[in-house]
């Protein structure tokens, strides 16, 4: 039995370069549910974070009482994480359940039902329509709801209204990883895989603290830096996470650059790619465009500029970029140390330049994995019910506009494409101002994840406009809501998903909804039916009714597009693993790595963007695109490194970052619901050096504020790993439930600003100052296993998840690894 | 030679853009996007009125020339202070976009006269400048394409 709160990452399998990654099969049963109690099993892939882990759900007295791994998948080969393991299913039957439909009479949310309550959003939404036209419509998805559910309402938003005001948070969390993507390769897609672990020698994480947000993904790289040949792993964080501890352990190096220097650290290592001869020069001639701009945007950027800025070692620059320069094979991986952080797109892309200046893309074991923070986050970009069109389409090519237009069988007019969709911040922006009326929130939680948390309380709890949320619970976010509409969650309907690593996922409803609760499909749907939206020849625009019928919708819709899901099928999904696209009469087995003939899909009629100036966010236009002639090169672009928006300052004198723990995903809305994770990480704190806290006079323990000059919050200090002059807060925790007086939000803090190209908001870079207010009862809540592990010696360890099991079983033949054969 | 005087225009016009680079950004602070990026280009300008310190030393700049006066005459007011609303930062936004096209035509014209002269360092002046005043145009552009349905449609 093993305590997955204690041991994290499950027991190791470690085996040599080259092999295929061995099975575990990794399983949890809820308190008293032995295993020949489970009545089905129910084929399934894991939510809780972007890893997308296959998986099954037991199911007993039609109940969801816990999961196992599917050995036979890809992506986990059995193996499941903690938050998975625990967190997937206590959720499902919490009293605290949305049941029923919620309207706003008389100030109050008062149950209703779904007549009344969808008869309000039509009325609302056909007297807007009537009075002002589309754009009053506003919409605000997740990053974990099913594909089939965000292609519906891309259709609904973009061919039934025609607004172009539809976004998801996946802007908040992946929208950088997206928009780096398409700057470089011309679209969206990871270009890299999972298995190029198993074959590099060494591995990059840029402000990603994999051990922590994708447990399982580490576990592979342990299995690999724990055996007799490792990979040399170089760690970019502030703080000493697990990574800069693997870092140190293979010869490798931990860069801790000042929060906000992110981009200058990046144009130092790209500029000694340059200096010490460590460019493919052929290959970059043959295929790239781009060079001479780039290598004059990093030369002022030599180590010693590096360190002045980043306030690193120069001889750790020099290093870190011998390594790169210099292995055979390297990954690199890309999270929320850069994507939320100051000049995130220009950062991002930094690292693409670095593979192709030495031609490492497309080959097994040298990739890059841009990654998401949520697991359906892929589909959004995908479907475009985000700032995209539907099948990875550029808004601005007239062409695909019109291929959407006759696939839905409507006036390429309608479709909004005179610009982007708009972004998550500009649409909170038009609901602020009222000019958006109706805005309608699906799977997710702004009122606590959104940056600048008390202006976007006034926002949606203002009489400017009508606010529809959807959701399992009543969340902050519903609170405020002026109708709350319940709906079915994961395991209680049927719909499909795709991973960091392109890999598609079925997921097959295990249990009935609760109550009158109703899959966020047929809620849409039922707002399409009321609305009575209509094609060009008055047939009803949506004609599916069902996840299976929406996905052989979508299919279509990917035909010819680097996104090509047509040899997929309800049918082929059913075997015993996720198929990561393309998947087509060309790779009926699916697509293991992209671009492994370095042709990119940046041709100007193929292509998703244009691109972007980098650091303004300016379009390039379809003529500059066209005399570049990129015809399938890839892109090398840079930008100089500004400083970030807010200085730092007397009165705010400390860097706030914000981030996540193990134990919890986003606002808790289900892992806070799981005991064994719940009692891990059971409320907020922050962490400082501890330098920083002798100075302040602060000790383990104790109670303090931190303060922003957009807000405070009161929670308990964490003196442990991170670097002097920096606070860091997990943005997990909601204020909704600690009553009136300080809260403990991390988003209080934070400002209203972000990246130019990918319009991601910056969490990690406003100012802040912290005062003690009271002294500690005992240590802070916050895990000592992870990268918040305290200096102090002593301190009662992380333990106490609920038992669970976890045993090797024969590696099954995994399709497509390179490890045997596969391409 | 009339080179002073556009030396001159170039100078002031930069300047004038600059500045109203930062107003505009400053007073239409609610959109960060605004106010983050209309700082970054105004610092743009910045560098092109210092870039053109040694130029003017070289050939000196004339405000008033009885016989090339026009580019006087064209001078462009910058903006003291900034409308109100969506339409307001859409017009703010587009006279940006008519001074940044004065600046740009200067240093199409200057461009021109470098190469007349064979003047490397006007050459490299003009050529780098032009090419970023066209980043702070197509910046303009962009915002404005982005804000003008819900504006026109919809702001008050």
């Amino acid at each position: 039995m093993v305590d997955r709160i204690a041991d994290i990452w499950g027991s190791r399998t470690p085996h040599e370069r080259g092999t295929v990654w061995p099975a575990r099969v990794d399983e949890y049963l809820e308190d008293g549910v032995a295993p020949g109690e489970v009545e089905r099993w129910v084929q399934s892939a894991c939510l809780l974070c972007s890893n997308g882990c296959g998986c099954d759900i037991a199911v007993k007295d039609g109940r969801m009482v816990g999961v196992r791994g599917r050995a036979g998948d890809v992506v986990n080969h059995g193996r499941l994480g903690p938050k998975g393991l625990y967190g997937s299913t206590p959720w499902a039957r919490s009293s605290e359940r949305l049941t029923r439909p919620l309207i706003r009479r008389d100030g109050r949310l008062v149950e209703s039902d779904w007549e009344t309550a969808m008869g309000r959003i039509v009325e609302v939404s056909r007297r807007l329509l009537a009075d002002k036209g589309p754009l009053s419509h506003g919409f605000y998805t997740s990053g974990q709801l099913f594909l089939e559910e965000y292609y519906t309402l891309a259709v609904i938003g973009k061919a039934g209204l025609g607004t172009p005001h539809m976004d998801g948070n996946t802007r908040l969390c992946t929208a950088t990883a997206a928009a780096a993507l398409k700057e470089s390769f011309g679209a969206d897609g990871q270009p890299g895989s999972y298995t190029d672990i198993e074959h590099c020698d060494a591995i990059f994480l840029y402000g990603h603290n994999m051990p922590e947000t994708q447990t399982v993904l580490w576990a592979r790289i342990l299995d690999r830096t724990r055996a007799g040949d490792p990979p040399v792993i170089v760690c970019v964080d502030p703080r000493r996470t697990a990574v800069a501890q693997e870092a140190e352990r293979t010869g490798g190096v931990h860069l801790a650059p000042r929060v906000g220097t992110n981009l200058a650290l990046m144009n130092g290592l790209t500029r000694e790619l340059f200096v010490n001869g460590w460019v493919d020069q052929r290959w970059v001639a043959a295929h790239t465009v781009g060079v001479d701009e780039l290598r004059a945007t990093v030369e002022p950027y030599p180590p010693e500029e590096v360190a002045r800025i980043c306030g690193v070692d120069p001889a750790d620059v020099r290093r870190a970029a011998r390594i790169f320069g210099a292995s055979d094979r390297v990954l690199s991986t890309v999270l929320q140390g850069f994507y939320q952080s100051h000049q995130a797109t220009a950062s991002a892309v930094a690292v693409h330049n670095l593979h192709l200046l030495r031609g490492l893309v497309g080959k097994v074991g040298s990739g890059v994995l841009q990654m998401n923070g949520q697991p359906t986050a892929q589909n959004n970009r995908e479907c475009g019910a985000d700032g995209d069109l539907p099948g990875f389409r550029n808004w601005d090519n007239e062409a695909h506009v019109r291929e959407l237009a006759g696939l839905w069988n409507v006036d390429p007019l309608v479709i909004p494409h005179w610009a982007p969709p708009t972004h998550a911040m500009q649409i909170m922006s038009y609901a602020e101002e009222g000019s958006i009326g109706l805005l309608w929130i699906s799977a997710t939680n702004p009122a606590v994840s959104m940056p600048e948390s008390a202006r976007i309380r006034r926002i949606l709890g203002g009489e400017q406009c009508f606010v529809v949320v959807q959701d399992l619970f009543r969340t902050e976010t519903a609170e405020l809501a002026d109708v709350v509409l319940p709906a079915a969650g994961w395991g209680e309907k049927t719909g499909t998903f795709t991973n960091v690593n392109r890999t598609v996922h079925l997921s097959e409803q295990a249990v009935d909804p609760p109550g009158e609760a109703r899959s966020d499909l047929d809620i849409f749907l039922a707002y399409a039916s009321a609305m009575d939206f209509r094609d060009a020849d008055g047939e009803p625009l949506i004609a599916w009714r069902t996840a299976e019928e929406a996905f052989d919708a979508w299919r279509e819709a990917t035909r010819g597009r680097p996104v090509d899901y047509t040899g997929l099928s309800y049918a082929r999904l059913r075997g015993p693993t996720g198929i990561p696209w393309p998947v087509n009469d060309e790779a009926p087995e699916g697509t293991d790595r992209l671009y492994g003939d370095a042709t990119f899909p940046t041709a100007t009629d193929h292509c998703e963007t244009y691109g972007h100036d980098l650091l303004t966010g300016a379009e390039v236009t379809e003529q500059e695109h066209r005399a570049l002639r990129p015809a399938g090169r890839a892109f090398l672009k840079g930008a100089a490194w500004t400083p970030p928006h807010e200085p730092l300052s007397d009165d705010f004198p400390l860097l706030y970052t914000t981030g996540r723990t193990a134990y919890q995903f986003h606002t808790r809305t289900k892992t806070g619901r799981a005991r064994s994770l719940r009692d891990a990480a059971p409320d907020a704190w922050v962490e400082l050096s501890a330098a920083d806290a002798a100075e302040l006079g602060i000790g383990e323990g104790d109670l303090v504020r931190v303060e922003s000059p957009r807000g405070a919050i009161e929670v308990r200090a964490r003196i442990g790993h991170i670097m002097p002059g920096a606070v860091f807060a997990p943005f997990h925790y909601g204020s909704g439930d600690v009553g009136d007086g300080p809260g403990r939000q991390a988003n209080e803090l934070t400002m209203t600003v972000w990246d130019p190209v990918s319009k991601q908001p910056y969490f990690k870079t406003a100012a802040c100052r912290v005062t003690k207010v009271g002294d500690g009862d005992g240590p802070a809540p916050a895990p000592t296993t992870t990268a918040s592990a305290p200096v102090a010696a002593g301190l009662p360890a992380t333990v106490g998840g609920a038992p669970t099991t976890s045993r090797r079983v024969p590696t099954p033949a995994y399709p497509n690894d390179p490890a045997t054969g596969g391409r | 030679m009339a080179l002073a005087t556009y030396l001159a225009l170039a100078h002031r016009s930069e300047q004038t853009l600059a500045d109203s680079f930062r107003v505009v950004g400053a007073g239409h602070a609610q959109h960060p996007d605004v106010l983050f990026t209309c700082r970054a280009l105004a610092e743009f300008s910045d560098d092109h009125v210092r870039r053109l310190t040694p130029l003017v030393q070289r050939y000196g700049e004339r405000r008033h020339d009885g016989d090339v006066e026009e580019p006087e005459r064209l001078h462009a007011d910058g903006l003291a202070e900034v409308r109100q609303g969506p339409v307001g930062l859409l017009r703010d936004l587009q006279d940006l976009h008519v001074l940044g096209t004065l600046v740009q035509t200067t240093w199409t014209v200057l461009l021109q006269a470098a190469q007349g002269l064979r003047d490397r360092e006007l050459l490299e002046v003009a050529r780098q400048a032009g090419g970023e005043t066209s980043r702070q145009l197509s910046w303009l552009n962009t915002r404005m394409k982005a804000a003008a349905p819900q504006a026109l449609i919809l702001g008050s």
